[in-house]
């Protein structure tokens, strides 16, 4: 069973998370802040973190910072829908961004989806997505593979933000679940790894970098 | 642009974000519309010629307020940065090129002039405590950044120096004096008057203590009179503003859900009507006046909430202001949205947005019962009057997938008018 460690500053949520979550994960430890997060991480070494995006001590993304390379997976999970929050935790390291709002069966899932090391996005996170890469099709620098999503990348993305699941998205652009995957975790990468102009600006902007 | 705004003169800022030592330049830039590259080189070129650029620099240094003070996020995210919950901003220092080319630039433009035209005895003297002059600057600069972000409100006059009192605080402040007093050194032993040079300088140091001693303790009990009263109008506003929202809405959500706590329905339609607003209240910057789509879309989305057990999720993509030509496109979502709600029979409705140079394209989803299009035509008014004509009238085009069992799509595309605002 799946690992988890609850990080969330406000207590009676990390219980209904837990009452929700059930048995089908294995909640290990619950941590409040960013100290006792990485004194929890480090102790239990989960499979997945859910992370809360503001949290006492540099928000979520400080938590990440602080522990360095992990094979600790890392889930956000916020009420905030600020774009510059939210990109700025998966630049941080988090496989996926989901609201306070989702069902426990969804969180179940998503939280499997990062176990496996796929990237979870919800319509909100894909609409982040898209508006941090606006325009780059018009681009004309070719080479910056990193800088721009592909035609297909674009295609899944929009799916996303239109509110279809993985089987929807393979079955609307005739391919394979796994293909979305490999698609989403590549759009990961690129939103991780990417230093492209645009996305500079539109981070700087929002004083991320 | 509404019409209907007051009038505001827009005022230059220094812009903390992209600068090397005041953001004066940077500031200028946007101010004026030019690239900032030219700014920085007009500075450096005419502070190397006679000085003039580095005088100007000054002075506006002084006068130009920091956009720090003008930068405003939504409340609940302000908040969250002054609690410490979310990362601060990060200062980068990755694009120093052009930096070095500007001070390659005006040391080469120095020396070229000083060999034309031969040095002056003060010369030197006076661009090293100008250097100093400007790293103690920039030093008050960061500690007048942090007394903003500090919200205890007090002004002790060592942290208005130093800031928070990091090292670099420090070693500006040190490095800054060291220059200064190397410059009157120099100037020194240029005259070779290093005597009159010494007596001048413990001269000056005195006066500054006496001045110091004797205006000391009225400067002080002004800036903490000042800090207690800033602070206690900052305390008040904050409580205003926070009664005044929670006893609007919450409260009255609150007393709803009392009155229909046996409905379990209603109580979780008021709860998502109040979560939406509160969320816009705290985390989002722009308000749902409805003048732009993304706002109109969100505003129409909680209406149809409001009047039906359903949650709708919008996501926009770009944005664009509303003229009287996407009012249809509007009207169509809205029926469309209200359909959902209404037939799919599972409570979510995913409305999607997304604005590109060409086209605005809404895309309405739910995972509902579903129909067969083909039987639409002639029996479900709503669908062929109210979106797919009104949408063709109107010049764009509206497209309804569906399947029994898998839910339903509509797809609005309306072509971007061409008027740029």
């Amino acid at each position: 069973m799946t690992t988890v460690v609850i990080v969330d500053d406000h207590a009676m949520f990390r219980a209904g998370v837990r009452a929700e979550l059930g048995t089908d994960v294995d909640v290990v430890a619950e941590a409040e802040d960013v100290d006792t997060a990485i004194a929890a991480i480090s102790a239990h070494r989960p499979e997945v973190v859910l992370l809360d995006v503001h949290l006492p001590g540099g928000g979520g993304v400080e938590v990440m910072r602080r522990l360095g390379p992990t094979d600790t997976k890392f889930l956000a999970l916020s009420v905030s829908d600020a774009a510059e929050d939210v990109i700025g935790t998966i630049r941080g390291g988090a496989r996926g961004y989901v609201t306070k709002t989702i069902t426990g069966p969804e969180l179940v899932d998503a939280i499997r989806r990062v176990a496996d090391g796929d990237a979870v996005f919800s319509p909100r996170l894909a609409g982040f997505v898209l508006d941090a890469f606006a325009g780059s099709i018009e681009v004309a620098a070719v080479d910056e593979d990193l800088d721009r999503l592909t035609e297909r990348e674009r295609e899944v993305m929009r799916l996303i933000a239109r509110g279809y699941a993985y089987k929807e998205v393979a079955k609307e652009l005739f391919i394979s679940i796994k293909t979305v995957e490999t698609h989403m975790s590549s759009v990961l990468r690129k939103l991780q790894l990417s230093s492209r102009h645009e996305l500079t600006r539109w981070a700087s902007d929002r004083r991320l970098l | 642009m509404t019409t209907t705004a007051p009038y505001e003169p827009r005022r230059a800022t220094r812009d903390t974000s992209d600068s090397y030592l005041g953001g004066v330049a940077s500031g200028l830039a946007r101010h004026l519309g030019l690239p900032v590259l030219w700014v920085r080189v007009a500075f450096v070129v005419s502070a190397a010629l006679g000085g003039l650029g580095a005088a100007f620099y000054a002075g506006l240094w002084m006068v130009l307020p920091t956009d720090d003070k003008f930068n405003r996020a939504a409340p609940g995210l302000e908040a969250a940065s002054r609690d410490g919950r979310r990362p601060g901003a990060v200062r980068r220092f990755v694009d120093v090129g052009p930096m070095i080319a500007l001070a390659a630039l005006g040391i080469g433009i120095v020396l070229a002039f000083e060999t034309t035209f031969g040095r002056g005895a003060l010369f030197w003297p006076v661009v090293i405590g100008i250097g100093g002059v400007v790293l103690i600057w920039r030093q008050a600069d960061e500690a007048q950044r942090e007394r903003w972000l500090d919200t205890t409100g007090r002004i002790d006059p060592l942290r208005a120096l130093v800031g928070r009192g990091t090292w670099a605080s420090y070693a500006r402040l040190f490095a800054g004096g060291l220059l200064i007093l190397t410059a009157f050194a120099v100037f020194a032993f240029r005259t070779g008057q290093l005597g009159a040079a010494r007596e001048i300088l413990v001269a000056g140091l005195l006066g500054v203590v006496g001045l110091a001693i004797a205006i000391g303790p009225w400067v002080f009990r002004l800036a903490s009179d000042l800090a207690d009263e800033r602070a206690e109008r900052v305390r008040s506003q904050e409580r205003a503003d926070v009664a005044a929202h929670l006893h609007d809405s919450v409260l009255q959500t609150l007393a709803l859900i009392q009155k229909n706590a046996h409905d379990a329905p209603t109580v979780a339609r008021l709860a998502r009507a109040q979560e939406r607003d509160l969320r816009t209240w705290l985390f989002e910057e722009h308000s749902i006046d409805g003048t732009h789509l993304a706002s109109a879309l969100r505003g129409l989305a909680a209406e149809v909430e409001a009047g039906r057990q359903v949650v709708v999720e919008v996501v926009t993509v770009g944005d664009l202001t509303l003229t009287e030509a996407y009012a249809p496109l509007l009207r169509a979502t809205r029926e469309a949205v209200t359909n959902a709600a209404k037939h799919a029979g599972t409570g979510k409705v995913d409305v999607y947005a997304e604005v590109s140079p060409q086209a605005v394209e809404v895309f309405v989803k739910d995972r509902g019962v579903g129909f067969d299009p083909a039987t639409i035509a002639a029996d479900r008014h709503g669908v062929r009057g109210s979106i797919i004509d009104r949408m063709e009238r109107h010049g764009g085009t509206a497209e309804v997938r569906s399947t029994p069992g898998e839910g339903t799509e509509v797809v609005l595309r309306m072509p971007v008018q061409e008027e740029k605002q």
